[in-house]
Order: structure tokens, then C-alpha cells, then sequence
């Protein structure tokens, strides 16, 4: 099966967004609240919005970890991994940023179909999961977390996990939680219709092989150039033969449909 | 009222504002931020005879004031893109250019041949100046004799005027330009990327997977506008610039240099709605500069 879900970027738009509050929610990690009345409108759980930061030639992709659509205001996590993550760390509440989106498809819902999913996220893969979570949790689905982080001083949304259902803390070094890997808690989780995972390569590649008899959605990561699906940069092999863009028609694809 | 037209060898466009081959695929993507027929014309992304996979990822990496990308000619091949694409743009009223890429003459000129059935392209863009792709391309590019030869071969093959688009990566680029020109080129196209490199300093490894990759935006700017100088003071033909164009005032810069037209690659990535901003603010960077036309203003650098 293929991830067709919807063809969410046929209604990307250029926006300037709000910024409305701003914190350091774990070691080097930001949670931003901003506002938009059309980007908080369409989105849908597993899109990302390219942030244009002055003096850049290439758009930063971030997904999107939560919108409230009453309150028009939309949640980005993100690291700060280098010199745009770390100027946009920097912008004060007032601030206007230029973005457009929403990019990319989304997490196939399938309601009626399910009763119990599984998210697994590891590290920053860990924001496009909980929307998705939201949303799941509001059809009624049961939703069980495992949230991989490298130490106890990166965990982060903890209790907003804990709040759609079970959530489990695997961490690298066992200083919170479970000491291991998201692939180790899996197993501690007897029985799911589907799975949906976002994080590093090397550990989707664990899970997709583990889990290998499921149904599960990924979402991936590529470098980008024009994060809309002009330019071919973010390709990703298939098992279809040739190569699909991350940006245009992921980043989330069916577990089987792509070659990590 | 600044008239913003110019009149080329097989196209008639509205305004001298054009997407860069490459940047801006088939144009499906930007055809959800604006009405293409807002654009003087589309420069398609380059098409081969067959399919091409492209090279392995990434494919592209900032650097300062630019970018490099290794992308590797990925596209549905020729056929497909006469079948699929250019039936789409030609929905909208602005010219088509496609890009002519190949690793050999004989596919050089199949793809030439195959545009050349199709009444939806107006004029061909030959690329002999992709630095990405292993054999063929940048020989093409770097070499006067087997310019002018694949020049020739192409125009023979097509009715269509033909537009070779110069690579920086010489030394002569004039030479270049007069080889093509002899061969019976309608215009040029320059300038494409500059090969380069990039380090990452913790792995110690390029950043891209091709190793190097060719460097456009910003920090090219200067090296097109130098080339285009040099090439309108010896050559007759027209000259569609590009390399690093950002704003309305640089779309100037290039015109006084000789272009006659100008395309937008890079810059799009940053800001999907570029080419349409700075169609709109063009007349008036025009008239603050004395200028009532695009036509006026080529050439007029003063250079003593
Ligand atoms: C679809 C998608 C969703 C993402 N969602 C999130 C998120 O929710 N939270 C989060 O923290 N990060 C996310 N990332 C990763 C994020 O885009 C990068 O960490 C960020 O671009 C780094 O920018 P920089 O300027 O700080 O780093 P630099 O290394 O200075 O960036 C240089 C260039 O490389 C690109 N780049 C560097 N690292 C990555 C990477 N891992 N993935 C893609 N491009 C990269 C940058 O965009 C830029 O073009 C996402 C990436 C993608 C592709
Ligand atoms: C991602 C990318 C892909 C490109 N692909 C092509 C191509 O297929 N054919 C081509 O002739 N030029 C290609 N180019 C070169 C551009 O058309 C243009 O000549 C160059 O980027 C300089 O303009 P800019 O600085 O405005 O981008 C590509 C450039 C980029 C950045
Ligand atoms: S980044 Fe340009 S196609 Fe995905």
C-alpha cells in the first residue's frame, strides 16, 4: 500500500507568521507558538512549513507539532543544530517570520479501521507524532508512545504524550526511563493495528525491519533546496524502482513503499 | 508606462523575467503559489533521451551567499515530458523553453528532434554546461570544437531556434560564445554553476554525496555579470543572463550588462513568489534609473 492519502501541498502558501511565545523546552530544544489564520487552517498531522530566514539561501523545513485551530496557532519543536536553527532560537515574541506551506502529504487517518496505533519517535522526529496523536486520539484510537531521546536532558513533551495515552522513555544512556532503543520497547507493546515512526534513518530502518508484518507510516528527513517538489534534491530510492521526493510526495510513506 | 516586452528569436515575451532550468521543474509546483502567465516564458528542467535516476543523496548544501547542488540530470526522459509536462505549461500564456541535455551528439540531437515535434516549445535551451553528470555535459560546455559541432548537430536537427547555455567553468568564455555563435546559435544562455566543494568539518567528508556540485545564487552574481560584459562586447546574438539574481535591481544590473532577458533559479527556493514580485517591481527600478523600457536599458553599462 501506498501513502496517497491527500496531496496536501497543492495548497501551499507564502505567509508571514507570528511568532507568539517562545521556550527552551529541553537541552537545545525550542517550542515556538505562532500565528497564522491560513497555514493553522489547512494543516494536516505529518506536514512541515519551510521557514525563510533573512539572509539565507535555502528554506529551513520544520513539521508541524501542533495547531490549534480555534486560537489560529500553530506549535514548531525543533533543535538547534547549526546556524539557522540557532538565529531562529533567537527571534523575540512579535516577531514576523516568513514561511510557506503547508508541505509535503500527511498521516493516512484511516478511522473505522483501526482501535489501537503505535507512535514511535526518535529524538526531533519525536514533534510531527504528536499532532498525529491528537488527531488519532480524537477518532477514538488508542494511542500508545515510545519516545526515544539520546540522555535525560533532551526528553521532552513527556506529558503531552502522556495525556493522549501510554508513553514510554527509551533512553540511550538509561538515565530516564528505559535504557536502550525505541526497537527494545516495542516489543513491550503486545498488540497494535499500525505504527508511525519518525526519527533517524539508522533507527527507522530497525523498526521497518522489526516491524516488517505491520502496517506502519514513516516519516523521513533530506536535505532540501526548494522544499516544494521543484528540483529533485530530496529523493529517496523506492521499491517501485526509481525515486520519490521527500518534500512533495512524503514525508511520510508507507513503511514498504521506500528504501531506507 | 515602462514597457516591460522583449522580442526574441521564436519568443515573445511579455516581460524579460523567466525560472531558471532546473529550479523550477515542470512548473506544477509554483503553478499553486501564481498564475504562470504572469511569466515572459518557463525554462523547463533539463530532459535526456531516456529516464535519468540522477545522483545519490544529498544532492544539494548551503554555503555562503549560495548553494551547490549535484542533482544529476534526474528526469522522465524526453518522451514523457512532451506527453505529461509540456501539455500543462501550454495551458498557460507564457513561452516554453525546453532544456537539451545528453551524454553523447546522437542524444543531443534525438531529444532536439523529439521538442521539435511539439508546437507547445518555443525554443530549445542546449545544455552542454551541466557540471554533474560524469561523461558528456561539461566536455560539451568547455571544449570550442565539440560546442560548435554539437551546436551544428542540434540545429539540424530542429526548427526551433536554439539557445546554447554557457558554462563559467573556462577560461575563455568568449571563445565559447563566438564558436557557438558561428554554428548558427540564436542566443545564449549563461551563466550555468561553477563547480565546488564544500567540507563537513565533524565527518570530514563533502557534504554532498557527489563530492562537488555546482555553485549558484548570490556569490556568482559578479562572475556572470563579468561574462555577459565580455560576451555581448563580441558576440551579435542575444543573451538571456542568469547566476544569482535576487532582486529588481539586479534584474537591471544584468540588462546593462547585455542581457536581454533574465532567469531566476535559486532564489525561488528561498521565496516561491519571486519571479512575480519582482515582475511587478521591475518598471519602477526602470524609471528610477532613466529607463522607459526593458529594450533601452541593454547594454548601457558605461565602461570606459
Ligand atoms: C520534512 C522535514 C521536517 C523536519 N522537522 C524538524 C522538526 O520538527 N524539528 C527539528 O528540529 N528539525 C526538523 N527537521 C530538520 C531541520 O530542517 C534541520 O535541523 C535544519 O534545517 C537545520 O538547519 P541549520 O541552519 O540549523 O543547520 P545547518 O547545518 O547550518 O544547515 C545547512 C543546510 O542544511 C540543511 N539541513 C541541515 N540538517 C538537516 C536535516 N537534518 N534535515 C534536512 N535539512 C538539513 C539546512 O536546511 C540548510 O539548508 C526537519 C527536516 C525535514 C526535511
Ligand atoms: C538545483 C538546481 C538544478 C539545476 N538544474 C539545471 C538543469 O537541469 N539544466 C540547466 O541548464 N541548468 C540547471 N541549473 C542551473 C540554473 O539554471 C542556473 O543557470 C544557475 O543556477 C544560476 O542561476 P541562479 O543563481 O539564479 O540559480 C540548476 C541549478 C540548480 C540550483
Ligand atoms: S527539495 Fe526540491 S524537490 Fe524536494
Amino acid at each position: 500500500m501506498k501513502n496517497t492519502e491527500n496531496e496536501g501541498w497543492k495548497n501551499m502558501r507564502k505567509v508571514k507568521m507570528k511568532l507568539l511565545e517562545i521556550r527552551e523546552i529541553a537541552k537545545d530544544t525550542i517550542e515556538m507558538k505562532l500565528t497564522d489564520n491560513y497555514i493553522t487552517e489547512v494543516a494536516k498531522p505529518g506536514q512541515f512549513i519551510s521557514i525563510a530566514l533573512p539572509n539565507y539561501t535555502l528554506p529551513r523545513p520544520i513539521s508541524i507539532a501542533n495547531i490549534d485551530r480555534d486560537k489560529q496557532e500553530l506549535t514548531l519543536l525543533f533543535k538547534i543544530m547549526g546556524k539557522g536553527t540557532n538565529e531562529l532560537a533567537g527571534f523575540i515574541p512579535g516577531a514576523e517570520i516568513d514561511c510557506f506551506g503547508p508541505n509535503g502529504n500527511s498521516f493516512p487517518l484511516m478511522s473505522g479501521e483501526m482501535t489501537k496505533v503505535l507512535l514511535i519517535g526518535g529524538g526531533i522526529g519525536v514533534p510531527p507524532l504528536y499532532y498525529l496523536g491528537k488527531q488519532l486520539k480524537k477518532q477514538g484510537i488508542k494511542v500508545v508512545s515510545i519516545l526515544g531521546f539520546q540522555s535525560s536532558e533532551n526528553v521532552f513533551y513527556e506529558k503531552e504524550f502522556a495525556r493522549l495515552g501510554e508513553t514510554f522513555i527509551v533512553t540511550d544512556d538509561g538515565s530516564y526511563g528505559m535504557k536502550g532503543f525505541v526497537t527494545d520497547a516495542v516489543t513491550s507493546v503486545p498488540s497494535f493495528n499500525a505504527y508511525y515512526a519518525c526519527g533517524p534513518t539508522g533507527m527507522l530502518r530497525a523498526l521497518t525491519t522489526q516491524l516488517h508484518n505491520k502496517t506502519g507510516y514513516i516519516s523521513l528527513e533530506e536535505r532540501m533546496g526548494c522544499t516544494v517538489g521543484a528540483c529533485a534534491a530530496c529523493v529517496i530510492p523506492t521499491t517501485e524502482g526509481g525515486y520519490k521526493k521527500i518534500c512533495h510526495d512524503g514525508p511520510v510513506f508507507a513503511a514498504e513503499e521506500v528504501i531506507l | 508606462m515602462i514597457d516591460l516586452q522583449v522580442e526574441l528569436p521564436g519568443l515573445k515575451l511579455k516581460n524579460p523575467l523567466m525560472p531558471a532550468s532546473g529550479c523550477f521543474g515542470f512548473g506544477r509546483e509554483y503553478s499553486k503559489f501564481y498564475d504562470l502567465s504572469l511569466l515572459g516564458a518557463v525554462m523547463m528542467k533539463a530532459a535526456t533521451g531516456e529516464e535519468r535516476s540522477g545522483n545519490p543523496t544529498p544532492r544539494v548544501a548551503e554555503t555562503s551567499s549560495g548553494m551547490l547542488n549535484a542533482i544529476g540530470l534526474q528526469n522522465p526522459g524526453v518522451a514523457k515530458i512532451i506527453k505529461e509536462e509540456v501539455p500543462f505549461l501550454a495551458n498557460y500564456d507564457t513561452a516554453v523553453i525546453a532544456n537539451v541535455a545528453g551524454s553523447t551528439v546522437e542524444e543531443y540531437e534525438e531529444v532536439a528532434t523529439k521538442f521539435n515535434q511539439t508546437s507547445d516549445v518555443h525554443a530549445l535551451e542546449l545544455n552542454i554546461s551541466c557540471p554533474n553528470v560524469k561523461e558528456g555535459g561539461i566536455q560539451f560546455g568547455t571544449d570550442p570544437e565539440m560546442a560548435k559541432h554539437v551546436t551544428e548537430k542540434v540545429k539540424q536537427a530542429s526548427n526551433k531556434p536554439v539557445y546554447v547555455k554557457l558554462s563559467p567553468n573556462v577560461s575563455n568564455i568568449v571563445a565559447m560564445a563566438k564558436a557557438v555563435e558561428e554554428a548558427g546559435a540564436d542566443g545564449l544562455t549563461m551563466i550555468n554553476t561553477l563547480t565546488g566543494m564544500q567540507l563537513h568539518l565533524p565527518s570530514r567528508r563533502p557534504l554532498i554525496a557527489n563530492k562537488t556540485g555546482g555553485l549558484s545564487g548570490p556569490a556568482i552574481k559578479p562572475i556572470a555579470i563579468r561574462m555577459i560584459y565580455e560576451v555581448r562586447q563580441a558576440t551579435n546574438i542575444p543573451i538571456i543572463g542568469m547566476g544569482g539574481i535576487q532582486t529588481a535591481e539586479d534584474v537591471l544590473e544584468f540588462l546593462l550588462a547585455g542581457a536581454n532577458a533574465v532567469a531566476v533559479g535559486t532564489a525561488n527556493f528561498q521565496n516561491p513568489l519571486i519571479l512575480p514580485e519582482l515582475i511587478s517591481e521591475l518598471p519602477e527600478v526602470l524609471r528610477k534609473y532613466g529607463f522607459s523600457s526593458v529594450k533601452e536599458a541593454v547594454g548601457k553599462a558605461v565602461i570606459e
